[in-house]
């Protein structure tokens, strides 16, 4: 078996380079912009306003969360899809994918028409249970996870489809359960798959605004996430959206480089 | 080697877009300031403009554009709405437009402290604020006070977008706090969650309530008076069809105009 | 000990084999590829339905037409051909995985992990992940997976076929070292003749899904029922009519045999009993006839010769003598086997 780290490494072909150099221009591009035109001088300052710590904290708290709950839904729902066959699997596969072309303030208002408090599933919530859902935290963990899960869904779904059964039934034959054999071969066996589609779910979480800003509001503290936040400062403060934008970047950078060596993979 | 082949690439590619740049980017056309005269002969006006007006214009200016294009064949005016701040935002960026309408003096002001404007602001409708309710008003609201109960959804303007100034300098001038369940970032999405059943209240302009008449009744309450809004609208610098921007600046402020936004619940500025 | 009829569909062929193998005995199933012998493995193990027939293990019914237990609740030991142990877990672990499956406490399973490895001379790899073994430490690691959990049935699917020629030797032996020290049915499949005969008590021939033979090692390589068995044998066989000491072949000629038998039999003799001369010999030998050769081809320190002819026939010569003899393909000859030689039995 070769390992990924003897691979051979070899030159790529020429045509490529130009597209890749422009590809990668596009993406880098924007960020010098914003890096050249924010208010340095201004950013203590900035920081040490409570609306900037306090939405960046709600994001980065939400947006993990939103990762766990999309992991232990998202994980059992790649199984199924990828491992079992059954009546309407076409239309949960395509189900999986449409939070993916919804706009996300459709998101917003869909999620509404279920959970809030005439909605299809939320009056119940609310006349047993007393249980109203929108313009709360959760609501905020709810909307990202709409539009996050798909991502989360389809990684795992991949790496399971390419991942070798057989290893399964050597555990069947010695005695695993299904569910031991799911823990403990399946599971490790697709970890870079996961582990890639938990960092795409936390980043598009983060990122999230549309559905977050229709389902669960905008209120400083309780639903005003990072994105929200520059949202509103660019109306009256583009320099200041500017800033906030940045250190929501600088943030996601310094997470997901410092997960990169350990989880994905390739150093 | 073929590292050195994309170190040239990449070298070359830069250059490139920077002779792009250079060969893209135009000055400011600055052309004359001419004042907008009342009531322009529509006979040589042609062409495409862009008008950004705030989200509370929606309804009457595409209205009002109808019957402007129907007026001048050969004319086309093109509406963005949004957030007055947003707008005013753009405008100072450097976005490519004709005409702006705002919902309040003050992201006017963001325009002309800029510089952008060509000429002055002129007032042309006043618009104030309602509590808008789900049909049939099933909470019972009448006042402002109603508002403060905690048991209450009500969704206010963020504070920096006119309507949220607004209702700021009501809850003020009424000497109450009211605790929202979101701050909305410009009226339309203020309405939604009142719409859709999920809001108890909204504070917006009666002309929304009106535009949503059936979808949400209107309650007026007596601490509006004391926070009315002024729409001003002004042609801009960077508009490279004056004539029908200044043609359409002098449209809406004429009486045939003003009677089509008092149809709409606006008032006479 | 194991009782079982195997009835699988398999589209192209249908797999019908009746197996029964008592303790401590090991079977090997020996046939050409796609005759059905992994299937009737992945069978006893219970990763493919039966369509007909049944599995008993120690009397109790395993698997019946379309049903029966799942793989993990019956007690079948599995060693698979690519060893299939598990990337993410080291050689000791692997071993291990079998009792903390079942129940067993991690500290328990790895102590019995360690002594199985410890018996089979793995101690110092124990720690070692499945990519830094190597093929024959891999095969002795995937060996003692399966023993660890004390199956009532061990099942190994060519067991020795991702070995290089050398080490397949020494794995071998060691191998049939283990096997004797199991007390529960082995079933191994293979298609190395060499390998059923060193390790089996008794071969299982199969060709298309059906036994065309069943015995001990010793009787398969001296009488042979089928050409492929025959040619994993070396042997020149042929079938025919017997009446009065002649035996007239199916495909054509005649042979004259030791045994006195009549009716169907089948008559077989080794290369090494085939005489090549230029020209028509003298003397005895009873059975004689003219040939052309066919082809010739190294076969250890000899020659293997096959000749067309009536009947064809297939003959062993040192070097020196193919070469006097000019044994080219198209060269005419003269075989000579002597009846003693033969050896004919019933069909």
């Amino acid at each position: 078996m070769t390992q990924p780290s003897q691979q051979q490494y070899r030159r790529p072909p020429a045509i490529l380079l130009l597209p890749a150099v422009i590809g990668t221009a596009y993406l880098f591009f924007p960020l010098v912009g914003l890096v050249v035109r924010s208010p340095w001088g201004t950013l203590w300052q900035r920081l040490t306003e409570p609306g900037a710590l306090t939405a960046l904290w709600l994001s980065l708290i939400t947006a993990t969360i939103t990762t766990a709950v999309c992991l232990i839904l998202g994980v059992p729902v790649a199984f199924v899809l990828a491992r079992t066959r059954f009546f309407g699997q076409r239309f949960v596969r395509a189900l999986v994918t449409l939070p993916l072309v919804l706009p996300p303030v459709v998101g917003g208002v869909a999620l509404f028409t279920a959970f809030g408090r005439t909605g299809v599933i939320g009056v119940w919530l609310d006349r047993w249970f007393g249980i109203e859902l929108p313009f709360t935290t959760t609501a905020v963990v709810m909307s990202q996870t709409f539009v996050a899960l798909p991502f989360l869904v389809i990684a795992v779904e991949g790496a399971l489809r390419s991942a070798d059964t057989r290893f399964e039934e050597a555990a069947a034959t010695l005695g695993a359960s299904r569910w031991t054999a799911f823990r403990r071969i399946t599971l490790p066996l697709v970890g870079p798959g996961v582990a890639a589609g938990s960092v795409l779910c936390w980043a598009r979480a983060l990122g999230e605004f549309g559905a977050t800003i229709t389902f669960a509001g905008n209120l400083p503290g309780t639903t005003q996430t990072m994105p929200i936040a520059v949202y509103i400062t660019l109306q009256n403060d583009p320099n200041g959206a500017i800033l906030l934008s940045l250190i929501l970047v600088a943030v996601s950078i310094l997470v997901l480089v410092s997960l990169r060596g350990r989880w994905i993979g390739t150093g | 080697m073929w590292r050195k082949r994309l170190v040239a690439v990449s070298a070359a590619a830069i250059v490139a877009a920077l002779a792009l740049a250079g060969c893209g980017s135009s000055g400011k056309s600055s052309s004359a300031t001419s004042t907008p005269g009342a009531g322009t002969t529509g006979a040589n006006l042609s062409g495409t403009i862009t008008v950004l007006a705030a989200a509370s214009l929606t309804g009457t200016f595409n209205q009002l554009g109808q019957m402007f294009q129907a007026a001048h064949p050969g004319t086309t005016i093109k509406f963005s709405y949004g957030g007055s701040d947003t707008l005013a935002a753009q405008i100072v960026q450097g976005a490519p437009v004709d005409v702006f309408a705002a919902a309040s003096p003050t992201t006017m002001k963001t325009v002309t402290d800029a510089g952008d404007n060509a000429g002055t602001p002129q007032n042309f409708v006043k618009n104030q604020l309602v509590i808008a309710v789900p049909p049939g008003n099933p909470k019972h609201l009448a006042s402002l006070k109603d508002l403060t109960d905690p048991k209450l959804k009500v969704v206010l303007c963020a504070p920096t977008v006119p309507c949220g100034t607004a209702a700021t300098k009501a809850e003020q001038a009424a000497g109450l706090t009211i605790k929202p369940v979101s701050e909305a970032p410009d009226v339309k999405s203020a309405l939604t969650p009142v719409e859709l059943g999920e809001a108890d209240a909204a504070l917006v302009y009666r002309t929304d309530a009106k535009a949503a008449a059936g979808k949400v009744d209107a309650v007026e309450f007596p601490e509006s008076a004391l926070a009315i809004n002024t729409y001003p609208i002004v042609a801009l610098k960077g508009s490279k069809n004056t004539a029908l921007a200044n043609a359409w600046v002098s449209y809406i402020v004429s009486p045939e105009a003003l009677a089509v936004f008092t149809a709409a619940g606006f008032q006479a500025p | 000990m194991l009782h079982a009829h195997l009835v699988v569909d398999r589209g192209r062929f249908t797999l019908d084999l009746p197996l029964d193998v008592a303790a401590g005995e090991v079977v090997a199933l020996l046939g050409p590829n796609g005759a059905g012998k992994t299937t009737a493995l992945r069978a006893l193990a219970g990763l493919v339905a039966l369509s007909g027939g049944t599995i008993e293990l120690d009397g109790t019914q395993i698997a019946r037409p379309g049903g029966g237990l799942p793989p993990e609740r019956r007690r079948v030991g599995v060693v698979f051909q690519d060893y299939l142990l598990f990337p993410h877990l080291s050689a000791l672990e692997n071993v291990a995985f079998g009792p903390r499956s079942t129940g067993s406490s991690r500290h328990h399973a790895r102590v019995m992990a360690a002594a199985w490895l410890d018996r089979m001379g793995l101690a110092d790899v124990a720690l070692q992940r499945p990519g830094g073994l190597s093929g024959g430490q891999a095969q002795r690691v995937a060996l003692a997976r399966a023993l660890v959990t004390s199956p009532r049935l061990l099942l190994l699917d060519e067991p020795l076929a991702a070995l290089d020629a050398g080490t397949r030797l020494a794995v071998r032996a060691d191998l049939r070292r283990h096997l004797g020290a199991y007390d529960g049915a082995t079933v191994l499949v293979t298609h190395d003749p060499l390998d059923a005969m060193v390790l089996a008590d008794r071969i299982v021939v199969i060709e298309a899904g059906k036994m065309v033979q069943d015995g001990p090692p010793s009787e398969i390589v001296r009488r042979p029922r089928t050409e492929y068995v025959a040619r994993l044998a070396g042997l020149n066989l042929y079938r025919g009519v017997a009446s009065e000491g002649f035996v007239s072949l199916a495909d054509g000629g005649e042979l004259t045999v030791e045994e006195r038998m009549t009716g169907d039999v089948f008559v077989a003799f080794p290369p090494s009993a085939v005489a090549v001369h230029r020209q028509h010999p003298e003397g005895s030998p009873r059975n004689v006839w003219k040939v052309t050769v066919a082809g010739v081809e190294a076969h250890g320190d000899l020659m293997r010769v096959e000749f067309h002819g009536t009947p064809p026939v297939a003959a062993e010569v040192t070097p020196a003598a193919a070469a006097e003899l000019e044994l080219m393909p198209g060269q005419t000859a003269w075989v000579a086997v002597k009846a003693t030689e033969t050896h004919a039995y019933p069909a």
